[in-house]
């Protein structure tokens, strides 16, 4: 499978940096290393969820618990989670650091992610979520810490796009 | 069995542990019995009140956690109980009063008011202490059980479908917000002072 053990690797080093202690997931193909290192990690709290709106809660009680937590998920469950983001995240002030694998952008080759990879950026802009891609390995750690920080500053969700540049090594 | 009776019967179980509720009556209710700084009232985001008490429950370990959830929240997210099933807290216990309708926005019939069993469910999800409590003094008897067992436990306890005269409390959600976050973090000063 060629996704990138490399680059899923410093993506979760930069997570631990940030001092992540709590990380909930949804698998899809480009998270897999990322999920296997939590699952590996005896330091870290990994949630598997049924369903991603399931890691906006989890985040809340984290954040108003005094722990810092990392969502990971697929586009498209960033968009089943829409209403959770809405009516807790945004209506109470809750940081969230959501990690979406932008499935069904440019270089997509399954029919059925394109239409996601369409909206995911003109519904987080409507929702006023401030968005970093992550394209090179080079500013991994920068990007992530400065979206932990603004999240945490702003107490308002963050995204960070993981690209098929920096995920998927064809 | 009246809710605000069921919360009357367990607000000594309630009043120094950390509270999730989910929006409506049984928010209403609980404050009006007493507010407390460690009780907070999530007061949209249907279902996901679990998914909070999981995550303040794994992210507390040495507290526990009360969920106060209702049977049309829990049937929005039914994955919350394999999920909580899955990681099982030993310091997460969750309530559900099941009234059989979605009563704040008008009375309309649930699901387990055509034998869904909320309790089958759970049970079936792997969630490891199932109860059933349908009178004050055997919910205050189960809580209080579940509580000293240490082991993630749901109780569901079938009340009336009659709420509060008013749904107003005089409490805007931010501040229960940043209020609840500073009793938790005064929680755990207290609890690492005392491993000291």
């Amino acid at each position: 499978m060629p996704v990138s053990v490399t680059n899923s690797r410093l993506i979760y080093d930069a997570l631990k940096a940030c001092d992540v202690k709590i990380m909930s997931a949804l698998p899809e193909t480009w998270l897999v290393h990322l999920i296997r290192m939590a699952d590996e990690d005896p330091d870290m709290t990994l949630v598997r969820l049924a369903k991603e709106e399931e890691g906006i809660g989890i985040s809340a009680g984290a954040h108003l618990a005094g722990v810092n937590s990392a969502l990971l998920m697929q586009n498209h469950g960033f968009l089943a989670s829409i209403n959770a983001i809405v009516s807790l995240a945004l209506l109470y002030k809750i940081p969230l650091l959501m990690l979406i694998s932008y499935r069904g952008h440019f270089g997509e080759k399954d029919p059925w992610q394109t239409q996601g990879g369409m909206v995911t950026e003109p519904i987080l802009r409507s929702m006023n979520i401030p968005i970093w891609h992550l394209n090179n390995a080079s500013d991994i750690h920068r990007r992530l810490k400065d979206a932990q920080t603004l999240a945490n500053a702003s107490l308002h969700p963050v995204a960070v796009l993981l690209s098929r540049e920096l995920m998927w090594e064809d | 069995m009246l809710r605000i009776d069921a919360l009357q019967a367990i607000y000594p179980e309630l009043e120094e542990r950390i509270v999730v509720t989910i929006m409506g009556a049984v928010a209403a209710e609980l404050y009006t019995l007493g507010h407390r700084p460690n009780f907070f009232y999530l007061e949209h985001a249907m279902g996901l009140a679990s998914s909070m008490g999981l995550g303040l429950a794994l992210a507390m370990p040495q507290h526990k956690v009360i969920v106060i959830d209702g049977d049309g929240s829990l049937l929005m997210n039914l994955g919350t109980l394999s999920t909580m099933a899955r990681y099982r807290p030993g310091n997460l216990l969750h309530i559900v009063f099941d009234n059989e309708s979605l009563l704040s926005v008008g009375g309309f019939p649930t699901a387990t008011s055509t034998g869904t069993d909320l309790a089958g469910i759970a049970r079936a999800s792997g969630v490891p202490s199932v109860m059933e409590a349908n009178a004050p003094d055997s919910l205050a008897r189960s809580v209080h059980e579940a509580l000293a067992s240490n082991t993630l436990t749901t109780i569901i306890s079938k009340v009336e479908a009659i709420g509060p005269k008013t749904f107003h409390m005089d409490l805007p959600l931010l501040e229960n917000r940043f209020q609840f976050k500073r009793s938790l973090e005064a929680m755990q000063k207290h609890t690492s002072a005392l491993d000291l």
